[in-house]
């Protein structure tokens, strides 16, 4: 890290005359950039937090207030009103459709997780004829739009009458060509050929290597590639949006959406919470899973 | 399983066995999609004049893709997306890289904060971050409007000029801080040393930033891009989730929303296939267009 030669922050830090960075080893940094460097981040961070902050305050709004008050400041507090309806409403759909926006992001994200570890192993650490035609193809696969995939889904899932089944979403989410790229990846700088060369002497089975050495090391490929696929789930829209006509099936985006659709906005106050009650589970996946993410697998610099 | 299998048999067939699940998984959801959309994209289906006749599928040879290449609407969209692509592209990853560097120079304060801070959209999916600024976009409920308003400058985000800018800024708000973090994991792994040594050679902040930083994460770049590209030519949800909100985003609006529209709106599956499939060309040549580019900037250091 390079933060090490920045003094702990104190509060007074805006007006009092910045302490010069005196680097032990580097050039001392001009508190002109610092101020400077300082103020753009802070602008930059005030756009990207400014929805969420509206977000915050919307939500504990009723719907009159929504559209006659300032939106960047509260009105009547009327957040418990609003969560009591939002999770009334429609006899409870929103519930359900948070429970499948889980299941579907989470089922789909630790298959897909599991198969991608395998195959990446078995890509990285095995040698067998067409191993770089069976990568390139997955790897080109990486480059072909979802969406585009999802209307031929949809007409071979309505062959097979999965159509508006829970399996329409979860099938086509257990499957991550990107997780194949990433896991491969990882297990060729990370799973040394020794440890599994000392495994089998030791007459351990290919899949047992596989499970006790080789998961082991790639566990933090594992968590990146589930948080990949966890948030392309989650975010599908097109999918779910053309395979589910059963609202009791939908992920808690389609449910929104719908909400958000009609035109007279009876739900606004029910869109606004739901939007925020939505955005915490996977806010708080993140939270928790954020020591292990590594978005260094994706530039491409793995360094084991 | 009667006779114990020899080692050396087992080793042979253990790639095989861990490629299969996912094999099996990505066949179905992948390969024979791609597969099924060029079959169908060839077909059309032949309706009697009086209806009497159960409508019948014939084989219709290129007529679906003369007509997509006919097809105004279509061509508009495309231009559309890539007039989007060639704006928000560049604005959202100059962002980000800017971003990367700030956060990953001495002067920067509070950088757990500000990385937080870029990257919680992500976490939000694309369909409640479009209704969150559909909210900012609308007069009603708008203060960020009433603010414009009052000091005389345009806010009609939703008009026929505007939406697609407005739709940019959804897509940059998100997806910034994702790039910007694949980018700062790519700083992040660059050795110290280098730094040390540029310092000694008198290099100041800006000039290393310029000189050593941004061609050392040049790969990172380049892989960002290509995803960028590919997620632009894809674009749907966002204008899908704002059209029934103004009259300014049509069927047709992007490709894929043209794509969805002939096949489920209009019955006419073979014509949606076939925008599909010229869609997948189009993005599989762009995309590695924008990688043999990278490749040769680069000097082939890009990692896919």
């Amino acid at each position: 890290m390079t933060t090490l030669t920045t003094p702990p922050a104190s509060p007074a830090r805006d007006r009092a005359p910045l302490p010069v960075a005196k680097a032990g080893k580097g050039r001392a940094t001009p508190m002109r950039s610092q101020v400077l460097t300082t103020s753009f981040l802070f602008l930059v961070a005030t756009y990207f937090l400014m929805p969420v902050w509206w977000l915050l305050v919307s939500s504990t709004k009723s719907s009159g207030d929504l559209f006659n008050s300032n939106g960047f400041w509260f009105a009547d507090w009327n957040l418990g009103a609003n969560l009591r309806q939002l999770f009334s409403e429609d006899g409870g759909i929103f519930l359900r459709w948070v429970f499948n926006s889980v299941l579907y992001a989470v089922g789909g994200g630790v298959v897909a997780t599991f198969l991608a570890a395998m195959a990446g192993y078995a890509l990285a650490k095995y040698k067998f004829r067409g191993r770089g035609a069976i990568f390139s193809v997955i790897l080109g696969a990486v480059l072909i739009p979802t969406p585009m995939l999802a209307l031929p889904i949809y007409l071979m899932l309505s062959k097979v009458h999965l159509v508006d089944t829970i399996w329409a979403v979860l099938l086509p989410a257990a499957v991550s060509p990107f997780g194949v790229f990433l896991a491969k990846t990882y297990a060729e700088a990370s799973v040394p050929d020794e440890l599994i060369e000392a495994a089998r002497l030791d007459g351990a089975g290919e899949f047992r290597i596989f499970c006790t050495i080789g998961l082991r090391i790639m566990s933090p490929a594992l968590v990146t590639i589930f948080l990949f696929q966890l948030v392309a789930v989650w975010n599908n829209f097109f999918l779910p949006l053309i395979t589910l006509n059963d609202q009791h099936l939908w992920p808690v985006t389609l449910g929104l959406n719908a909400w958000n659709s009609d035109l007279t906005q009876p739900h606004a106050n029910l869109v606004v919470v739901g939007a925020l009650v939505s955005v915490i589970p996977l806010v708080a996946a993140f939270w928790s899973l954020q020591r292990f993410w590594r978005t260094d697998l994706v530039a491409g610099g793995v360094k084991a | 399983m009667s006779a114990p299998i020899p080692r050396r048999k087992r080793r042979r067939s253990a790639p095989l066995m861990f490629l299969a699940p996912f094999g099996v998984l990505f066949a179905a959801m992948y390969a024979v999609p791609v597969g099924y959309a060029i079959v169908e994209s060839l077909h059309k289906v032949q309706r009697s004049g009086l209806g009497l006749t159960p409508p019948k599928r014939v084989y219709a040879g290129f007529e679906n893709y003369t007509k997509a290449l006919h097809d105004d609407a279509l061509w508009h969209g495309v231009g559309r997306v890539l007039l989007f692509g060639a704006v928000q592209v560049p604005v959202m990853l100059g962002l980000a890289l800017v971003l990367a560097l700030l956060l990953d120079a001495k002067s920067a304060r509070l950088k757990g904060f500000f990385r937080t801070a870029y990257f919680l959209p992500y976490a939000i999916p694309g369909v409640i971050a479009t209704i969150l600024w559909a909210f900012l976009y609308m007069p009603r409920s708008s203060p960020v409007v009433s603010m414009l308003d009052a000091v005389g400058l345009p806010s009609d985000f939703l008009g026929e000029d505007a939406v697609l800018w407005s739709i940019a800024n959804v897509v940059t708000w998100t997806w910034t801080g994702y790039n910007m973090l694949v980018i700062y994991s790519a700083l992040q792994a660059i050795p110290q040393e280098l730094y040390e040594a540029a310092e000694l050679d008198g290099c100041g902040p800006w000039r290393t930033a310029w000189r050593i930083k941004v061609p050392l994460v040049a790969p990172a770049i380049a892989l960002t891009t290509v995803f960028s590209v590919i997620g632009t030519l894809q674009l749907y949800t966002e204008p899908r989730v704002l059209r029934p909100l103004t009259s300014s985003l049509d069927a047709d609006y992007t490709p894929i929303m043209s794509a969805y529209h002939k096949a489920v709106e209009n019955n006419d599956y073979g014509q949606g296939a076939a925008v599909s499939v010229l869609l997948a060309l189009g993005t599989c040549l762009l995309s590695f267009a924008v990688l043999k580019l990278s490749a040769r900037l680069t000097n082939g250091r890009s990692s896919l």
